[in-house]
């Protein structure tokens, strides 16, 4: 008989169902570990990088546009080169990773609270509101976020002197891309919305007389999560991108404080003079995060989906 | 001659937990022209046996001994290309929803042409034909017209028989019906099993019919294998079954099925069925004496209906004459008389579930009244509002949709006390787990969460959380109909010992008319929305006013009369 620990240990995890699949999806396993693991080095950057980008005074123009260390002319210093500043791309990638990260959680945070509140409401009282609400969600629909965002950029670079656009430039874009996220997270929350306000447990608390905002948090909130959680995750990636698109494009986050976006920018400026590290590692990392971040979305999907069971 | 034989049938499914067996050496056999019935509450393995023999076992299920045998060969469900030869063919299943069975997008027609094209070499024009010859012999009326038809235009009973033409076209010596008639009303189950019965005369088929309704098995099957838990408890003919039954869980299942018949103080013990039972319920204690202020039982009504009506809008359109309207309660008067049990009974649309929301303030009255003693609904104060609220309370049919599933059963329970009542945390707890107890679960449930319940015990935290405000009046919307008969029998019971205990009002919505006989004192017939009859419950069972009670109470499936 085998009452080992380790048998009990397994027969826990056979017994809870998403960390059993969980265990059986290496793939899952593999790209939860990645991104896992470029979220931490991105917050612990400040520890683990060899050199602060943002301080002026830590670049020499001299180690300008080194490559990457295993390269002829490379310095042991400098892992993946330096750009033209004399920055060091791997500090730089880690700090850029760590803003693109803040980016995208930010805005997906906020357009998550923003889609979960209309779309509860629009869900569970129906009628006009519904009607109202779901009409300014198609509308917001029809907008694509980066025209969004090169609206709201040039506006607040018509009305604002350019010393305070570059540092409100990372809200204009948070701004943008929670505008461009919320309406699918209200569709979301909506229709699960709908789906659990039929069923009898609400009836139940509408009977003992639980009035309708408590109802709304108390019982049908956490009983919608899992639906949010998916589309949380799978939008963090949208997010990601859409940062590195409009950095990219120049309306987002300034040089001085590079995103994953920005780096990309200012690497594909050297594409063609030879200095390819510039844009490939950056590119790489953003190709990575984002595609862990949808590996794991989808996984979680099919998982709490139970129509794709 | 046996024409299909199972012996020692062993279904397994690995799963991580380890191997679920869910059939264990089962052995059964099958004639042309009989009825074998399968008969056993859920999980018994009853359907199991049947998908077996199709070769259809989910994954990651396996036939892991035994064998079957049709029509002297040997079946092998692993071998899938000869299973899709019988399958069909000469096997043929109906499913319980004839909702699902139909591809909606083609016509009637177009689905039975198609089948009988692939089984038999004919031209169009006589499979056509040969689909009409179908259509009537399953007794659907001008079958040339109704052909043309998709499958939304056919009632649910309808559509059942067009399943079973279906099933005819392969002219299959063998049929499965896993519950072909749970998903329908009464009158229209009657017509389906007599169909069933006059084709198994006609055309020689063997039927197996799946089924957890003993009524069922009574009038329709000629043998019977009871299962219980994966394994054949009892075999024999239907007739020795129902009246001798020689085992103790036959005996103990067929008497907890309510009976049309008569009416009986208390359903029979049910013992033998759990070894888990729960605890008789305890009624006394702190909840019963410090909240104990019955009304004496007077004639003086209770709830009074007066020319209720529901109208719900259908098309919603600016111009008033564009739209549409559909009166799901029309001008219905009623009183219900301090503690009794009034039964309220109809088929599915008949208006049942508007009546019990509008009591519930669910729904607000289009027109009409429903005065609570004398208090009017719609013209409270908020206080007088939420006083009557924790008056009055509901069960609802599905115990597995009525609970929050994100609550644990302490929270669930305590909800309604915390709202109505000011009770510290501790008297709250206390409170809770004094109604587990009343209620037969016992205080270790407080901690758990729904999930972790069966069925019949769902119900029974459903119960616990509608006595929680100590109402006056309880709604039982189908109480037991999403659960087993044994099950049943305990919930009932429970429901009969607290009404007394607390003399409460209760409006007992079903479709089952002999749980209706056993639990009633009162009965409303409903039919579209409006009332078809009121009387005494033994008055309605022994001498029906009008027509439609009198259709309803000839097509209830009857258990012949025991002694």
């Amino acid at each position: 008989m085998f009452t080992t620990p380790l048998r009990k240990l397994r027969i826990r995890i056979a017994a809870h169902p998403l960390l059993y699949r969980f265990l059986a999806s290496p793939i899952t396993m593999l790209a939860t570990f990645l991104g896992a693991a470029m979220i931490l080095a991105a917050f612990l950057a400040p520890f683990l990088a060899p050199q602060d980008p943002f301080d002026p005074a830590a670049l020499d123009l001299l180690n300008s546009l080194l490559p990457p260390s295993w390269q002829e002319g490379g310095d042991a210093g400098y892992l993946l080169g330096t750009d033209d500043q004399g920055r060091d791309l791997f500090s730089a990638i880690l700090y850029g990773t760590r803003t693109s990260l803040i980016v995208g959680g930010v805005s997906v945070s906020i357009a998550v609270l923003i889609g979960l509140f209309l779309g509860l409401i629009a869900g569970y009282f129906g009628g006009l509101l519904d009607a109202v609400i779901m009409r300014i969600v198609d509308i917001q629909m029809t907008f694509p976020s980066i025209m969004v965002a090169l609206l709201i950029d040039g506006v607040s670079r018509g009305i604002l002197p350019a010393e305070q656009h570059d540092r409100l430039a990372i809200f204009v874009i948070i701004f943008a891309l929670s505008l461009s996220i919320w309406p699918q997270v209200a569709r979301t929350v909506r229709a699960s919305t709908m789906v659990q306000r039929q069923r009898d447990y609400v009836l139940a608390a509408q009977v003992i007389g639980i009035p309708s905002p408590l109802i709304l948090v108390r019982h049908i909130l956490p009983n919608v999560l899992g639906p949010i959680l998916v589309i949380a995750t799978i939008n963090l990636g949208v997010a990601i991108l859409g940062e590195a698109t409009l950095s990219f494009l120049g309306v987002g986050i300034p040089a001085s404080e590079p995103s994953l976006g920005t780096l990309i920018r200012i690497g594909n400026g050297f594409l063609f003079s030879g200095e390819r590290w510039l844009i490939i590692f950056p590119g790489m990392t953003l190709a990575l995060m984002v595609l862990s971040v949808n590996l794991v979305g989808d996984w979680l999907r099919q998982e709490l989906d139970p129509k794709l069971r | 001659m046996s024409f299909l034989s199972i012996s020692n049938l062993t279904v397994e499914y690995p799963g991580p937990l380890g191997t679920f067996t869910a059939v264990k050496n089962a052995s059964l056999t099958v004639a042309r022209g009989e009825i074998l019935g399968i008969v056993g509450e859920s999980g018994a393995g009853k359907s199991t046996i049947g998908n077996a023999i199709m070769g259809l076992l989910d994954h990651p299920g396996r036939v892991s001994g035994g064998e079957i045998i049709f029509d002297g060969e040997r079946l092998n469900p692993a071998d899938d290309r000869a299973m899709r030869g019988l399958r069909g063919k000469r096997i043929s299943m109906i499913f319980q929803d004839p909702m699902t069975s139909l591809n909606p997008l083609f016509t009637v027609g177009e689905q039975l042409i198609e089948t009988i094209r692939t089984h038999k070499r004919l031209s169009a024009d006589e499979a056509r034909k040969n689909a009409i010859e179908l259509l009537a012999s399953v007794g659907i009326a001008s079958p040339e017209e109704r052909i043309d038809h998709y499958p939304h235009q056919f009632s649910g009973g309808m559509r059942q028989r067009v399943v079973i033409a279906l099933v005819l076209c392969s002219d299959p010596d063998l049929i499965i019906a896993d519950e072909p008639t749970t998903a329908l009303d009464v009158s229209v189950q009657a017509q389906i099993l007599d169909l069933i019965k006059s084709l198994v005369a006609t055309r020689n088929v063997g039927v197996i019919l799946v089924t957890h309704d003993m009524g069922v098995i009574a009038e329709t099957t000629d043998r019977v294998v009871m299962m219980y838990k994966g394994e054949v408890v009892e075999t024999g003919e239907t007739a020795q079954i129902i009246h001798a039954p020689k085992q103790a869980y036959t005996k103990s299942l067929i008497s907890a099925v309510p009976r049309g018949d008569r009416r009986l103080d208390r359903f029979p013990g049910v013992s033998f069925l759990e070894a888990d039972r729960p605890a008789e319920p305890k009624l006394g204690g702190w909840w019963f004496d410090n909240t104990n202020q019955m009304p004496a039982i007077t004639d003086e009504p209770l709830v009074t209906v007066r020319n209720l009506g529901l109208r719900f809008t259908t098309r919603h359109a600016l111009l008033p004459s564009y739209r549409r309207y559909f009166n799901a309660v029309k001008d219905v008067s009623f009183q219900i008389r301090r503690g009794e049990v009034l039964g309220l009974v109809g088929e599915s649309g008949s208006g049942k579930s508007s009546i019990a929301k509008l009591l519930t303030q669910i729904y607000k009255p289009s027109s009409g009244e429903i005065r609570f003693g004398e208090h009017r609904l719609g013209t409270l104060t908020a206080r007088e509002q939420k006083l009557l609220r924790s008056q009055i309370q509901m069960i609802f049919q599905d115990p597995y949709s009525s609970l929050n599933p994100r609550m644990s059963v302490e929270r669930i329970i305590a909800e309604p006390i915390r709202h109505h009542a000011n009770a510290s945390g501790a008297e709250i707890a206390k409170l809770v787990h004094e109604l587990l107890e009343i209620v037969g679960l016992g205080a270790a449930a407080a901690k758990k969460f729904p999930h972790e319940f069966s069925g019949g015990q769902r119900q029974r935290i459903a119960i616990a959380r509608a006595l929680a405000t100590r109402p006056r009046f309880l709604i039982c919307d189908e109480p037991t109909s999403a659960l087993d008969v044994s099950i049943q029998a305990q919930i009932l019971n429970l429901l009969k010992d607290l009404r007394d205990a607390l003399d409460l009002t209760v409006l007992f919505i079903s479709h089952d008319l002999p749980v209706v006989r056993q639990m009633c004192d009162r009965i409303i017939v409903m039919r579209d929305g409006q009332i078809v009859e009121t009387s005494q419950a033994e008055h309605f069972f022994e001498s029906p006013q009008t027509d439609y009670s009198r259709d309803l109470l000839r097509l209830m499936p009857r258990m012949p009369s025991r002694t």
